[in-house]
């Protein structure tokens, strides 16, 4: 494979493409498979062939507005139809040519006027399952380039020079990252893709891998060959029975291509990748509990230094980067590094994308240019709280972040200033909460979750978790004390400043962020015996055992 | 200068924190200089006092009764001391919270019992669902571990509270000594 | 480069110290009389910094390191005893009482455990966090040794122990978070695993969780300082 024929096969599709009057692409994701998007396909086709009318069908990855499917998009005219359901098909491929089914309309171009997409640009246009589609719309382009023209030095610099940091939530500089494992000595190195996306509310990266494979896998290539690396491997949870599926298909066309295996593009550059299926621990998140479990041993962190840029994957010099990351990097260097740090804030570069659930009109994939306002995304690209309730918080960094309250809605979205708040970025959860939701009880789900996520390794995480949850429960349940609600605070600073890993680190931060903003739900719990929200069951108490019980 | 006074409580425990206590001997009427006991299982007060300066409590919080007289006690004592493991940590007594008061009863009343396998109804008090150390229901001055503390640890304990000295617990006693 | 360069001077609680290059923070301080208290380590077997409480702080920097994994650098000012450092001692120490059922007066081990002396040393006289009270079991299973899981604190000693020293891999960890526990082979009982009888790993154990049967009732000393000796003579084999 070389350039010249990367162009041939991207002008064949684009040749057969344009034979159509029509494309009817209908977003196959998860959200839209689950409202049988598989029997509207099949509809749409049955209809298609019986009308006689020269129309391309496709089944595609995210299109964006979940709430809103089953989605199907007829190109050219970039008709958007939501809630489509096979009792549709006939109409809509009778539209074709003419106007528009009424009614079905997606309405939504405020919703996609302030995004910006970058990682998702072939989300919803391709057909995740066909490397051609890929290759159609610029696909292993940038790989070839770099594979021919460029030194690893070069790549790394103009990683660098972009401004792109680590999407999974730390928001570590990629290109200082490449950099290091470049310099690691030894000549057996790895490249690890993180896909063990776990928090509540979370399916970016899902959506990614489902919706563009290849994407990722052109991404991990070109870091191989910054750093040095022959081999590499994907991390999944096994959760992601589709996005697995994708993937090792997307893995077998590569090859088949010679994209991927020894001697890429005719030069002496061998890479490979492996799928790796995570058993279901969200700490096998955090990347050295990740190695391990890639290794075959059990899931759990272990203090860094080493850290796995010199000492990963079976002691080699390993770079670990999440999905998303990998996403960003065709397009950087397909396209001039000044065009990715021209978006976003100072110092968060380019874009994200964020999963928006819960209490908002249009819950789903949202992509939107860093240094964005949350409001601009709760309001206007998420369609505001429905039902006529009041926004009360947002919650960022699944169970690692905080809440953000109202009256800080006006914040620019950048790694930095949700730290400043007392939040995260995270990996891109976002989940909307009303007046209808109990901060005391958010603070407790999120650290639920984390008790029940911890590797049970080190005593603060594994213990301390367990005793905020009881303490937790204690004030949702009208027994806790103002004693208590000090223990917990104590608790959340030991935790935090001594927990080995991540995961114990910041599991904190959902009870420090509510108790910042909404202090004055803990009160009203522990003094008033009153739930503001009228969530939580105040008359749970245990009652004391007579000495008569039965036998 | 008028005596102090000392009330000594026994809760859910085995009494051994007692028998410590007065192994202080000899000591005893040392300490009957500066104290009057005035309520305790080895005096006959029925009532605890209105006023007391130091409560001495032995013994973990198991009934309803152990509670109301835990709140009673720390209402009307100016220093409370948690004497014992079972006081400070729940001990012996809290041994059952695993397996639940139900289980206790049955295996106490019912399976070990050869005659009137029946569970009192009477005087007996209900019975909490976990038994707890007493500072999770009052606050507590002064956590004396130990099992039992030694009558030494009691003597250089209440000596310094007394005059005024310095304690260093952890130098006394530890859990399970 | 000469071997002098692999010497480090640092200084640990204001003593000057000198280290050679790799060995842990730990290592150094003990070999000074710098007293760091942990319970997951125990020298002849690997680090796995699980514990927290040897947790120090090195000026300059607001991160807390274990001393048993991190390793010295030159010129590094550490501190090992700060009251930072103690409150979270005397927490991580409350959170381990909580977490099982400790009851020590009618531990075997009472009077020889590592966590029962520690908490002393510590000056813990109780624990304010609410006891979980778990239900957990007690596998006597084994002709010469038991286990009992409610004094068990997860330091991973014996997995250690039976994997790097006796190579084993009979002990290993279960389960996840609160709900982790120690098990022989996959789950069997210890009676019928693949236990080799070594008793390394109740040797090891800081607390009363592995015990000799024959002990019962006896003062119940352990001796696990016979694993650098035994280290250092397979190294000499």
């Amino acid at each position: 494979m070389n350039i010249e024929e990367l162009e041939q096969i991207a002008k064949a599709v684009r040749l057969e493409n344009a034979k159509y009057d029509h494309e009817v692409n209908v977003c196959m994701d998860l959200a839209c498979l689950s409202q049988h998007a598989d029997r509207l396909k099949d509809a749409l086709t049955t209809a298609i062939a019986a009308s006689g009318k020269n129309v391309l069908i496709r089944k595609t990855g995210c299109m964006g507005p979940c709430s809103s499917g089953p989605l199907v998009r007829v190109d050219p005219e970039e008709t958007l139809y939501r809630h489509v359901d096979a009792s549709h098909a006939e109409a809509i491929v009778a539209s074709l040519g003419g106007e528009p089914v009424p009614g079905l309309q997606c309405d939504l171009n405020e919703h996609f006027e302030l995004q910006t997409r970058v990682v998702l640009e072939n989300a919803g246009y391709i057909d995740p399952e066909k490397i051609d589609d890929y290759i159609a719309r610029d696909g292993y382009q940038a790989l070839l380039m770099v594979l021919t023209d460029m030194t690893p030095n070069g790549v790394i610099h103009r990683v660098a020079e972009s401004g792109l940091r680590g999407r999974g939530g730390g928001g570590y500089p990629t290109g200082l990252k490449w950099g290091t494992v470049a310099k690691a000595s030894g000549n057996l190195k790895y490249v690890v893709c993180n896909g063990d996306e776990g928090d509540p509310g979370a399916f970016m990266d899902r959506s990614v891998m489902e919706g563009d494979p290849h994407r990722v896998i052109e991404g991990m290539a070109i870091a191989a060959y910054a750093v040095g690396a022959s081999k590499g491997f994907i991390y999944v949870r096994a959760e992601y029975p589709t996005a697995v599926a994708r993937l090792t298909a997307a893995l077998r066309d590569a090859r088949r291509h010679g994209l991927l295996g020894n001697n890429i593009c005719n030069t002496p550059f061998n890479f490979d990748v492996e799928i790796r299926l995570g058993a279901g621990a969200f700490v096998c998140g955090e990347e050295t509990a990740l190695i391990a479990s890639i290794e075959g041993r059990r899931g759990t962190p272990k203090p860094r230094p080493p850290y796995p840029a010199v000492s990963g994957l079976w002691g080699k010099p390993t770079l670990i980067n999440n999905v998303e990351t990998y996403a960003n990097i065709a397009p950087i260097l397909r396209k001039e590094s000044k065009w990715f740090s021209s978006m976003g804030s100072e110092r968060s570069k380019g874009t994200k994308v964020f999963a928006l659930t819960g209490k908002i009109t249009h819950t789903g994939l949202v992509e939107v240019p860093m240094g964005i306002k949350l409001r601009e995304i709760i309001e206007v690209i998420g369609g505001g709280v429905p039902g006529g309730h009041t926004f009360k918080a947002v919650q960022t960094g699944g169970p690692s972040g905080g809440c953000i309250p109202a009256e800080m809605l006006d914040l620019g979205v950048s790694y930095d200033a949700l730290v400043k708040v007392g939040s995260i970025m995270g990996s891109g959860g976002m989940i909307v909460m009303d007046d209808t939701s109990c901060m005391v009880n958010v603070a407790r789900f999120f650290v639920e979750f984390c008790m029940t996520e911890s590797c049970g390794k080190c005593i603060p995480c594994r213990a301390g978790t367990a005793q905020m949850f009881t303490l937790l429960t204690r004030i949702c349940n009208g027994t806790g004390t103002m004693d208590d609600l000090d223990l917990l605070v104590e608790l959340c600073g030991t935790i935090k400043e001594t927990s080995l890993c991540g995961l114990g680190q910041t599991a904190p931060n959902p009870v420090l962020s509510t108790l910042k903003y909404f202090k004055n739900e803990y009160i009203e719990h522990i003094v008033h015996k009153r739930c503001p929200a009228g969530v939580c069951n105040m008359e749970a108490t245990v009652p004391a055992v007579p000495m008569e019980v039965s036998a | 200068m008028s005596k102090l006074k000392l009330a000594t409580v026994w809760l859910d425990g085995c009494s051994g924190c007692h028998m410590s206590f007065l192994d202080m001997d000899e000591r005893l009427i040392e300490l009957a200089e500066l104290v009057d006991v005035v309520y305790s299982p080895i005096v006959d007060t029925k009532e605890f006092p209105a006023e007391v300066d130091i409560a001495l409590v032995e013994g973990a919080v198991a009934s309803v009764d152990d509670e109301k007289k835990i709140k009673k006690i720390r209402a009307h004592s100016k220093m409370l001391i948690a004497i014992g493991d079972c006081a400070v940590a729940g001990n012996v007594p809290s041994m059952r919270n695993p397996i639940g008061p139900e289980a206790i009863l049955n295996r106490a009343y019912i399976e070990n019992a050869t005659a009137q396998q029946q569970i009192p109804c009477v005087v007996v008090p209900k019975l909490l669902r976990v038994v707890r150390p007493i500072h999770e229901f009052v606050n507590v001055d002064v956590f004396l571990p130990g099992c039992p503390p030694s009558a030494d640890t009691f003597h250089t304990a209440l000596t310094a509270l007394l005059t005024g000295a310095p304690l260093d617990i952890p130098a006394l006693t530890r859990f399970g000594a | 480069m000469t071997t002098d360069a692999d010497v480090k001077t640092l200084v640990i609680d204001e003593q000057e110290v000198s280290a050679r290059a790799g060995q842990t923070i730990l290592e150094v301080a003990r070999e000074n009389d710098i007293d760091i208290p942990t319970l997951c380590h125990l020298e002849g077997l690997s680090d796995v910094g699980a514990c927290r409480l040897c947790l120090v702080e090195i000026k300059g920097s607001n991160k807390l390191l274990p001393a048993c994994v991190a390793t010295v650098q030159e010129g590094m000012e550490v501190s090992t005893n700060t009251d930072r450092l103690r409150k979270h001692r005397h927490a991580i120490l409350e959170l381990l009482f909580a977490e099982r059922n400790h009851i020590c007066s009618v531990c075997v081990s009472n009077g020889h455990c590592e966590l029962q002396a520690l908490a002393q040393e510590q000056g813990l006289t109780h624990v304010r966090l609410p006891y979980r009270n778990p239900e957990l079991t007690v596998d006597a299973s084994h002709e010469r040794y038991t286990v009992d899981h409610n004094r068990c604190i997860l330091c991973t000693r014996c997995v250690r122990v039976c994997a790097e020293i006796e190579g084993a891999h009979v002990w290993d960890v279960m389960g996840r978070g609160i709900n982790s526990i120690v098990i022989t082979d996959l789950n069997e009982p210890w009676g019928s695993s693949s236990c080799t009888r070594c008793g390394k790993c109740v040797q090891c154990c800081p607390t009363g969780a592995l015990f000799d049967k024959s002990k019962v009732g006896d003062d119940h000393p352990k001796y696990p300082d016979f694993l650098p000796y035994l280290n250092l003579m397979r190294e000499a084999q």
